[in-house]
């Protein structure tokens, strides 16, 4: 078992975990509607299968949100 | 100098017994020039709140009129107003606020066509708008013509803002390109409690008028969201990406792009 923080917030998980797996332990609807970080470095959408977490990881995930004028 | 009559300092007032604004302060927010794109949830209080600061010009870009589901949440149009064009609407209730302001209204698309040319008059930028191809096209033609901006967008309960200078994270940054068309709902697709859009347009308003004056430390390498549901706010540390299309070392994108805009069915 190991610590890392979503958002903020402490999470305990089962190591080896990738971040596709966090996206899915995490519920996330819609993945495509995601922006993920580790350790607040951006990474790419083709890098989440091969990203492996590690214990203290920082994980973001930033949604989209359109609203504004209409 | 600027030479404030005696109604402008009762009107400044509050700004002016502020330490970090003060007469040199508010003389700077009467100089400022500020661009509000979208004169919708977001855009009405960014420029009721601007208008009544003083902002010395606004510049407010929108096509469309004034519909009877807007009047949840966009506060600076009235029953009235319906069918009248929204930049319209909006100048009045600005200069009905503080006939100080000068408004220029855009009544028009912001497109890859007008953006860089509609820009260039103003210091800073608000993004006030309801959709991912133009907050993409504000992104780009700020930091092509190295303009600072406020982003801001709002869905169901939640809202996000940031605010951009030239060298610090953009939006492409933290979102590499516009999500397939239809993936993502806007609010006139999943709804938006209206408050929401006064919480994250007050913010707004408050960086573009913390940058006029030069003041205290801006939401730049930040990304601010919040749930009203929870009530819980939380910062997001970001930073720029040297992969960004945009400001990374190695740019792809040397022109604005017009992207497909995905349809609001629920609109009517
Ligand atoms: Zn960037």
């Amino acid at each position: 078992m190991a610590q890392i923080k979503v958002n903020g917030e402490i999470q305990v998980v089962e190591l080896p975990l990738n971040v596709s797996e966090l996206i899915k332990l995490n519920n996330v609807e819609q993945p495509e509607m995601v922006s993920v970080q580790v350790n607040e470095e951006f990474v790419d959408r083709d890098e989440w299968n091969s990203i492996q977490l590690k214990e203290n990881d920082e994980v973001d995930f930033l949604y989209f949100m359109g609203g504004g004028a209409i | 100098m600027y030479d404030f009559t005696e109604q402008q300092i009762e009107r400044y007032s509050r700004h002016i017994l502020l330490q970090d604004v003060g007469v040199e302060g508010q003389e700077k927010i009467l100089n400022a020039k500020v661009l509000v794109i979208g004169a919708g949830g977001l855009g009405a209080p960014v420029s009721l709140y601007l208008a009544a600061a003083g902002v010395g010009t606004i510049g407010i870009v929108d096509a469309d009129v004034v519909d009877l589901s807007n009047l949840q949440r966009q506060v600076i149009h009235f029953t009235n107003d319906v069918g009248k064009a929204k930049v319209e609407s909006a100048k009045e209730k600005m200069l009905a606020i503080n006939p100080d302001v000068k408004v220029e209204t855009y009544h028009t698309y912001l497109d890859s066509s007008n953006a860089l040319d509609i820009i260039s008059n103003y210091d800073f930028i608000i993004d006030g708008t309801d959709n991912f191809p133009v907050k993409f096209l504000i992104n780009d033609a700020c930091v092509m013509a190295g303009k600072p901006f406020s982003h801001g967008g709002i869905l169901r309960f939640t809202g996000q803002t940031f605010t951009h200078l030239p060298g610090t994270a953009c939006y492409r940054c933290m979102f590499k390109e516009p999500p397939p068309p239809g993936a993502v709902p806007t609010c006139s697709q999943a709804g938006v409690l209206g408050a929401i859009a006064g919480m994250l347009g007050t913010i707004q308003a408050a960086e573009a008028l913390k940058y006029i004056i030069g003041i205290g430390e801006l939401l730049t390498n930040r990304l601010l969201t919040f749930d009203a549901k929870t009530m819980k706010f939380h910062t997001i540390n970001t930073r720029k990406t040297d992969r960004c299309p945009i400001c990374g070392t190695h740019p792809t994108i040397d022109h604005l792009i017009d992207y497909e805009q995905a349809a609001c069915e629920l609109k009517k």
